[in-house]
């Protein structure tokens, strides 16, 4: 009985390590993966003596042991306190070179290093779906990524709304997407495949569905799939924006054929039609004008 | 504009079975509790013993049935989620629709926090710090009868929105813009915003009457480096509430005048800008998590000691830890959001802070660890918890650092690892740390001791179920689970929800069991009295007065020689056969009781109620009893009242018989 149920434990906790951040497909996620690894071997190094010490100082000192040494103002020793700040503070130095270094190296905003030309990709966060607009491309899907297999990346995000978070997690790195700001963010997917999405950041009621796919493609394929997504007869004008904007939730993957001209950044100024928009200010300065 | 603002009765939730029949319980319930107090002609004890007391002992027990009560609601929210997330897997879509799980988490994080937490925490500063400082009461003991008030005021209002409308859809910190008036029109965010502007003030008072408390009285001889650890948590924990609550203030008053009046501090139109919000609320935000554990490792410092018979390992050492915790979790905030693109050096520097908070936290790990090393441990249920919260706290620990290195942060960040974390700091730290201190002070405060088997079935419930609802939120979050789902899409993350269900419903029965534990002993308190004032061989001055202590504490203030006050009184009196001579006993004069915080907190709760709800003649009249009530406190005759020489004197005589006694047992089994 023991045995199956250990046996069980193990095949659950082995059927679980090959999923979600735990099964990078591109560099990103996989150097993550990596520095998640080391940093958990080197503290464990440090916690778990501590945890059998813990458990072995209690057990032989209790007080029904005649063998342990009762020592009852033993409460300082140099040596000991020695030790004892330098365990922690040399593991901080070490884990904050790690820290430091791979701050760096995984800036979301730094581009991948590779040969191949990185795709666009603008992100846009709407109550609740994903908006991504392929701007080289002129066309536009929602709840659904699609991007060459082994081309880095380089996205812009916003929200339309509140914030959300863009995270694929066997991808890597999460970024926020914040109304009237651009944040950017750089991933690849090496391995081809269809991988989830989500909002990781809290944002009403619709947020549980506002999930979507990544499909990673061959480069020929991805330019074949682009190629026959422009000949879909839905647009994403002002009016098309505005229907889309309509608040939903676990919304069908859609294709639109074409987008209207530089519609990421209208949304950024909060131009786009259907937000809330800003109320006449008559008493601005006209441009060129003095106050 | 009508007579009653936004209130209609169109706010009851006639359609809406769940929250209308806990209202209806609730309700029931506190009738049947108001029924029983008439029929046993409680309430003048009641008025005069403890809604009115100024004691800090009176107050402090208040905060913590406070604190109890409230844990129950926390809990129940925390039990309806589990459920909701084992149950709406798939094409299910559960039990609670997104509008009333929403609510529920964000009442939940709320409650704990503030209503929980914060009580239980205050509740022990408020009993134990005095008494370790050998003094008679806190710096302003009716500014702390008033703290309490409006603590219990912002719980009441929360509560209050599950019968009149809605809480927060919005998480515990009110996010905006979705906290917007824009995204949240309804008056759950406006509970939310008042309540806790109410019990703020509470707490910002708290804090500047035990700062100075600690800083002004203390017995004579009691240096700094005399205070027990406790006290140094409890010091160190306050100055953080004074530094860090007036933020937390501001910001929501910022986000009440965008709601109220129209402003634009964190909109999406008119140049607002939420990112202040996330940095503003972080800058309270993560000092109070310090706030929390700090006063949590002084209970541990306190237990550790005590049932290791050893004198704290590395004091001074304690000391510099706590004060160095203090100063850096100051510099830590954006360690919550490396998500939101701030560059690489902002993200490493936060980050490189953050695990420098970890070097002082493990040296007290391992302070406590050479305490028990040439110790007598007795595994005590106080002993088990500090156990069981080593064991825990480390692996919490480490999570934490894991999340405080900024590329692991950006793929494990707001997921279930988060939240696996922050609960297992929480629970394992503060939680383990307040049922510690409960069982550990408890016969200080009512004179008879608690249960110790149903005690330690409750840690086992607390232990393994806090495992159990835990770890497996730890695997989900490496699969890529994010907090706050009313959904799960994925059906193979079935297994480890209903793992976590099975941990939360065993922590359920904990808390029964802690219920059943304290009728229990109630019941056979006779045959566990703790007739010497000193149940566990103590070694801080609490232990030196009567269990429970008179009002005024001492006869007279003790003279404090060395670092462990009552150790080493005891310890002289055993080696000589005596105690020290009989002192020169006074009249002690004491504060009065006094209504004013009650009646403030009772116009605090009308004002506030009426905010949230557009009656504005109504807020108005509220505000005016509110000040009406401090002025006529302010213009009282009577400040204090005379202890006569006659009782004090018995009462220490009575004592001193009963020490000898004690010691006399004590020195013949050593």
């Amino acid at each position: 009985m023991k045995r199956i149920a250990i046996a069980a434990a193990v095949t659950l906790f082995t059927a679980g390590c090959d999923r979600g951040i735990l099964d990078p497909v591109g560099p990103v996620a996989a150097a993550e993966k990596q520095i998640l690894i080391n940093s958990t071997a080197i503290m464990l190094a440090i916690i778990i003596p501590t945890m059998i010490a813990t458990v072995a100082f209690a057990w032989w000192f209790r007080r029904g042991n005649s063998k342990a040494t009762y020592r009852p103002d033993w409460e300082y020793s140099g040596a000991i306190e020695m030790v004892v700040w330098a365990i922690p503070a040399l593991t901080i130095m070490l884990l904050g070179g790690i820290a430091w270094i791979g701050s760096h190296d995984l800036e979301p905003s730094k581009p991948l290093a590779s040969k191949v030309a990185p795709l666009k990709v603008d992100v846009v966060s709407l109550d609740w779906k994903w908006l991504f607009i392929y701007p080289d491309q002129g066309i536009a899907t929602v709840n659904q990524l699609v991007v060459p297999a082994g081309t880095p990346v380089s996205f812009r995000l916003t929200s339309a709304t509140v914030w959300n978070v863009f995270w694929v997690p066997q991808m890597g790195t999460m970024i926020y997407t914040m109304p009237r700001m651009a944040t950017r963010l750089n991933l690849q997917a090496d391995r081809q495949g269809s991988f989830n999405g989500l909002s990781g950041h809290f944002s009403g009621d619709g947020f549980p569905g506002m999930q979507f796919k990544v499909q990673s493609l061959p480069p020929d394929q991805f330019a074949m799939w682009a190629q026959g997504a422009s000949g879909s007869g839905l647009k994403l004008d002002g009016a098309g924006y505005a229907e889309l904007s309509k608040p939903s939730s676990y919304v069908k993957p859609m294709t639109y054929g074409a987008v209207a001209p530089a519609l990421f950044d209208a949304i950024v100024a909060n131009r786009a039609p259907p937000n809330p928009v800003p109320p006449p200010q008559h008493n601005q300065p006209v441009p060129g004008s003095k106050a | 504009m009508t007579l009653f603002g936004r209130l209609t009765w169109g706010a009851v939730p006639f359609n809406e079975p769940i929250p209308l029949i806990t209202s209806l319980v609730v309700i029931l319930a506190l009738a049947g509790v108001a029924a029983w107090i008439t029929k046993i002609r409680g309430w003048p004890y009641l008025w005069n013993e403890y809604i009115t007391s100024t004691d800090h002992k009176r107050i402090g027990i208040m905060y913590i049935v406070l604190a109890l009560v409230m844990l129950v609601r926390g809990f129940a929210d925390a039990i309806m989620m589990r459920a909701q997330q084992s149950l709406a897997i798939g094409a299910s879509q559960g039990y609670l629709p997104p509008e009333h799980y929403n609510q529920i988490f964000s009442a939940h994080g709320t409650i704990m926090i503030f209503f929980v937490a914060m009580p239980f925490v205050i509740g022990f500063m408020n009993f134990v710090v005095p008494l370790q400082l050998g003094v008679r009461d806190v710096a302003f003991p009716t500014l702390n009868n008033v703290s309490f008030w409006l603590t219990a005021s912002g719980a009441l209002l929360v509560n209050l929105s599950l019968v009149l409308g809605e809480f927060a859809r919005t998480g515990w910190l009110g996010f905006p813009p979705l906290s917007e008036k824009a995204f949240s029109p309804g008056v759950g965010v406006d509970y939310y915003l008042v309540a806790l502007q109410i019990s703020g003030i509470g707490t910002v008072l708290t804090g500047v009457n035990f700062v100075t408390t600690i800083l002004k009285t203390r017995a004579p001889g009691m240096s700094y480096l005399r205070m027990p650890v406790f006290c140094w948590t409890s010091l160190a924990s306050n100055l953080l509430i004074i530094a860090a609550f007036p933020v937390l203030t501001v910001t929501l008053a910022l986000l009440m005048l965008d709601r109220y009046l129209g402003f634009h501090f964190f909109t999406n139109d008119g140049g607002g800008n939420s990112m202040l919000y996330m940095n503003l609320i972080w800058v309270w935000g993560h000092p109070e998590v310090y706030i929390l554990v700090l006063p949590a490792f002084g209970i541990y410092s306190e237990v550790v000691s005590t049932f290791s018979g050893k004198p704290l390992f590395g004091y001074r050492s304690m000391v510099f830890a706590t004060l160095a915790i203090c100063i850096i979790s100051f510099m830590v905030w954006l360690h919550h959001f490396f998500t939101m693109g701030s560059g690489a050096d902002v993200n490493a520097i936060f980050g490189i802070a953050s695990m420098i908070i970890g070097v002082p936290t493990g040296v007290k790990i391992y302070n406590w660890l050479f305490t028990m090393y040439g110790g007598r441990v007795r595994f005590t249920v106080p002993m088990h918890y500090a156990i069981g919260f080593m064991l825990t706290f480390v692996i919490g620990g480490l999570t934490g650092i894991l999340l405080a290195i900024p590329p692991v942060d950006f793929i494990v960040h707001n997921s279930l690892f988060l939240v696996a974390h922050f609960h297992q700091v929480i629970i394992g730290g503060v939680v383990f740390a307040v049922m510690a201190g409960y069982t550990y002070w408890f016969p200080k405060a009512f004179g008879f001791t608690l249960d110790e088997r149903l005690g330690k079935a409750v840690f086992w419930c607390w232990f393994i179920g806090f495992h159990l609802a835990f770890m497996p939120l730890y695997v989900l979050g490496f699969w890529g689970a994010t907090r706050r789902m009313q959904h799960i899409s994925d059906p193979t993350w079935a297994p480890w929800l209903n793992v976590a269900f099975v941990g939360s419903a065993i922590i359920g029965i904990g808390i029964v069991l802690t219920v059943v534990q304290l009728l229990y002993s109630i019941r056979t308190r006779d045959q566990r009295r703790d007739v010497t004032g000193d149940p566990w061989d103590g070694r801080t001055l609490e232990w030196l007065t009567l269990s429970p202590p008179p009002h005024y504490n001492f006869a007279v203030l003790p003279d404090v020689h060395g670092e462990e006050a009552y150790w080493t009184r005891k310890q002289t009196a055993i080696k000589e056969d005596r105690l020290i001579d009989e002192p020169h006993y006074q009249p002690i004069e004491m504060p009065l009781n006094t209504p004013v915080g009650v009646i403030c907190a009772f116009f605090a709760s009308v004002c506030g109620f009426a905010v949230i709800w557009y009656i504005w003649w109504l807020a108005i009249l509220g505000l005016i009893g509110a000040f009406a009530a401090l002025v006529w406190y302010a213009w009282r005759d009577e400040h204090e009242h005379i202890i006569p020489i006659e009782e004090v004197r018995a009462n220490a005589r009575e004592r001193r018989r009963i020490r000898m006694e004690h010691l006399h047992e004590l020195s013949q089994s050593v």
